[in-house]
């Protein structure tokens, strides 16, 4: 049986929301960057606090664009229908990344204290060190972040380029040109996203080495992006946007891949820790050894309490998926823990007798995410929030969960 | 020879030409207020279920249930095993460590899932079920291939003999065959 939806009246452009969230991202970013500031100069290490908190919080936003990448380009590749009316929303997300390259500079001039231990001249006696110097250097290092934005920035320029072009033509070229193209990005997107991991986070403890870590960074981001796209999409409709192209048979489906993202984070976990507890080698012990060391091991069963159990428990039926009341509480806690999770993966290798809280972690998740907000009214506001002549829009307005 | 077996009205079998006819005469029997009632297709209709009025199954709940029992009798299982009946030490860890009794909770809770589900769905369903009525009639043999059914029983409590072969007349399809039942 068809469902017919009438659009007729519905308002699907940003309008004057795009101004307000400018204005709101913009003061929050403001007030964020002062504040920063602020302590750097003033507290005990500020400075050095200052980059290391920096590169938290830079993971974590850089994470939430990743997963809007893999969002966009898993649809074109699997010729989805569904989720065609929130793919724009995911567009616009991933279009961010012109804007974290921007924001990745700061990470340049903070190399010294974020990556001391291979960027030390010393770094060469290190019998460990010395072997893996090849790739563990400053140019190299910045040549692969080159590399790495210059494929999300094309990748996610050319998706929502291709998609806001096919609004005005209405040519299925469009379409099957970004189904192609699909392929390869999701080989370039699996690849930079794995060695982005390996240079952000796994080289902050260079003894060490993990080779699933890329994937579990992806699976946090991939979880995180669903829960911000449906987000994104509820405080739309909110605001009287969109209103009759996203149903809550969309919410279900994003429900359905935040309980299932849940699980693929907490086995990616599992079984990076398995392999190391079990062989227990000294090398690769040293990085859980951080994490259960004074107050971190509090903090390391909260993130499994916290991450698996709760939303695993939250998600599992199908009640929360639909309720929209239910969902952007899920959705918001989702993204809150997993800010937790990079907290957690980062911050144990500077303080690694126990968990040393800073103001600036905070001051510093306002300043990227006001500055994230302001991106995304950009990209939002361009054009339609909902791919207007796509040609499984009709599909994916009908669609229904059986 | 056998002696000849008493038969009883079953029921009324409708039979429709198209997915259309039968999705609107299934909203007049659900309309109506029928409780022992089925529709019988070749392939899965979306909406049908809608169309009859059915109830979500309960049989995510069942699997809940069934996956934590699984995931109990793991961690049961690998303590008597391994800490209480048989201490064992293996690669230098304690007679029981949690870490490497993941993968066989994961596995029986998945297991045990399955198995809820699965015969769940059979015992919801009462099958097997070897024989049915409705068997009897020779044009349901096209339920299976192009043809579309509904049935009402006689077991019903609304049903009767004269008003529901007619209310059966009005649905719009193109034949209504009474169902004959051996007594047992």
């Amino acid at each position: 049986m068809k469902r017919t939806i009438d659009r007729s009246s519905e308002n699907r452009t940003l309008g004057d929301l795009g101004p307000l969230l400018t204005r709101v991202g913009g003061i929050v970013a403001a007030l964020g960057i002062l504040a920063t500031l602020a302590l750097a100069f003033t507290a005990d290490h500020g400075v050095e606090r200052f980059f290391k908190s920096y590169t938290t919080n830079f993971a974590y936003f850089l994470s939430l664009s990743l997963g809007g990448i893999f969002f966009v380009v898993i649809q074109h590749l699997t010729g989805a229908t569904w989720s065609v009316t929130v793919r724009r929303i995911a567009e616009a997300i991933a279009a961010n990344m012109l804007l974290l390259l921007g924001l990745f500079i700061p990470i340049v001039f903070g190399m010294d204290i974020i990556y001391h231990h291979w960027t030390d001249p010393h770094a060469a006696s290190d019998p460990v060190l010395a072997a893996k110097l090849g790739y563990l250097n400053k140019p190299f290092f910045l040549i692969r972040w080159g590399v790495y934005f210059l494929i999300w920035v094309v990748v996610s320029r050319f998706f929502h380029g291709q998609s806001v072009k096919q609004d005005t033509t209405g040519d299925i070229d469009h379409t099957l040109r970004m189904q192609k193209w699909s392929a390869p990005a999701i080989v370039l997107f699996a690849l930079t996203t794995t060695f982005a991991a390996f240079d952000l986070i796994m080289s902050l403890n260079p003894h060490w080495y993990s080779t699933i870590l890329g994937v579990y960074y992806f699976a946090g981001s991939a979880l995180s992006a669903f829960a911000l796209i449906a987000m994104s999409s509820m405080w739309l409709q909110a605001k009287g946007r969109i209103t009759q192209s996203v149903t809550t048979e969309h919410y279900h489906d994003l429900g359905k891949l935040c309980f299932a993202f849940t699980i693929f984070w907490a086995y990616i976990g599992f079984s990076q820790f398995m392999l190391i507890w079990y062989a227990n080698i000294p090398e690769e012990t040293e990085w859980y050894l951080h994490r259960i060391t004074g107050s971190w091991l509090p903090f390391s069963w909260g993130i499994l309490i916290a991450h698996f159990v709760v939303p695993f428990l939250f998600f599992i039926s199908r009640v929360p998926k639909r309720s929209r009341a239910f969902f952007r509480f899920g959705a918001a806690y989702i993204l809150i823990i997993h800010w937790c999770d990079m907290y957690w993966v980062t911050m144990p290798e500077w303080y690694t007798d126990g968990i040393h809280f800073s103001l600036m972690d905070i001051t510093l998740f306002f300043a990227m995410g006001g500055l994230y907000l302001v991106g995304m009214a950009r990209g939002l506001g361009k054009a339609s929030l909902v791919p207007e002549k796509d040609p499984r829009l009709e599909g994916s307005l009908a669609f229904e969960n059986y | 020879m056998s002696a000849e077996h008493k038969t009883s009205l079953w029921g009324y079998l409708i039979e429709f030409e198209t997915v259309d006819q039968l999705i609107h005469a299934a909203e007049k029997v659900r309309d109506a207020g029928f409780d022992k009632w089925d529709a019988h297709t070749p392939f899965p209709v979306h909406g049908l279920d809608k169309a009859m009025g059915v109830k979500r199954t309960i049989l995510p709940y069942l699997v809940f249930v069934g996956g934590f029992t699984g995931l109990i009798i793991a961690i049961v299982m690998q303590w008597w095993m391994n800490a209480y009946d048989y201490p064992y030490i293996i690669s230098g860890k304690p007679m029981w460590s949690i870490p490497a009794n993941f993968p066989v909770m994961f596995e029986l809770t998945v297991l045990f899932s399955a198995f809820s589900t699965f015969f769940g769905m059979l015992g919801f369903n009462q099958l097997p079920e070897l024989y049915h009525p409705l068997f009897s009639a020779e044009r349901f043999r096209r339920a299976t291939s192009d043809r579309f059914f509904i049935s009402i029983e006689a077991k019903d409590p609304k049903f009767h003999a004269e008003k529901t072969r007619s209310f059966a007349d009005t649905l719009g399809g193109d034949a209504v065959e009474a169902v004959e039942e051996e007594d047992h």
